[in-house]
């Protein structure tokens, strides 16, 4: 099924948003978005970047992901040719429709993160009943 | 001296100045360390470095695993093929956005001409593949000690 080569990219910086505590670059990952009937997906690659690094952060319908790489190369290696960058990785999103707080699953295999949010069901008619003083 | 000159803030020199620094961040954008990444164009892009023992080639691999990948050494270069997969979802899904890329790849990398090898390891691990190859004895550093005649 190989239909296609894949293009050499060089990866998206992300802005600058006010000043890092952390030197380095940020780059935005390149994610999937999709829906289904009850659940709202999210998919990003974040290469390098482990599970325990990741941080996730919603507030209202605002997503921030950020995941946190480990410096480039180990202890007593010196680069002798680069061609790609690393750095952390972040992006927002603001979400359409109502996400269920409590039921957000991530988890994150061979540098890319999955996300399922599921949504919140839609209020429900209620009846309201009088009672007799 | 023409009156426009005269006009405060506007020097002939000071004009020279902003030219110059314009000037200084264009090389900069050209020719500095800000572009100079994919020189080989080819995916993946890799990072090569070294240690005293070992010659490590490092690339980005999202979600490629190992059995999606072969990794061969002819010669002095060292080819990279594999296949990048991304699982077809349910069929009830619809895309807000679809930015990651699925396909093959096949890559050469040229080992810097000393770089006979030994052994070779390959692991992958957060998307990262790492190949450690082990420089053979005789291109380590040695240390020559100078005897006192």
């Amino acid at each position: 099924m190989a239909e296609k080569e894949l293009q050499a990219k060089v990866k998206e910086e992300a802005p600058a948003k006010g000043e890092r505590v952390r030197p380095g670059r940020v780059f935005v990952p390149a994610v999937d978005i999709f829906e289904t009937p009850e659940t709202l997906v999210l998919v990003a690659e974040m290469p390098g970047v482990s599970g325990d690094k990741v941080t996730l952060d919603l507030k209202e319908s605002h997503l921030t992901i950020y995941g946190e790489v480990g410096p480039p190369l180990g202890a007593g290696e010196t680069m002798v040719d680069q061609e790609y960058f690393t750095g952390d990785y972040q992006r927002e999103f603001h979400l359409g429709s109502v996400i269920d707080q409590s039921k957000i699953e991530a988890t994150m295999k061979d540098g890319v993160l999955r996300l399922v949010m599921h949504k919140v069901e839609k209020a429900k008619p209620r009846k309201i009943e009088v009672k007799v003083g | 001296m023409p009156i426009f000159f005269r006009e405060p803030g506007r020097t002939p020199l000071r004009e020279l100045e902003q030219l110059q620094r314009r000037m200084d961040r264009l090389f900069q954008n050209t020719f500095g360390t800000e572009q100079f990444p994919w020189r080989a164009g080819v995916y993946p892009l890799v990072n090569l470095s070294e240690d005293k023992d070992n010659l490590y080639i490092r690339a980005e691999l999202p979600g490629v695993t190992a059995e999606d990948l072969e990794i061969t050494l002819q010669d002095n270069n060292l080819i990279l093929r594999g296949e990048r997969k991304i699982p077809a979802e349910e069929n009830q899904v619809n895309y807000h956005r679809r930015e990651r890329e699925s396909g093959f790849f096949r890559r050469i990398v040229a080992l810097p001409a000393q770089g006979r090898v030994d052994k070779v390891a390959a692991t992958c691990k957060d998307g990262i593949l790492t190949i450690t190859m082990t420089k053979p004895e005789e291109t380590k550093p040695r240390k020559i000690e100078v005897k006192v005649g």
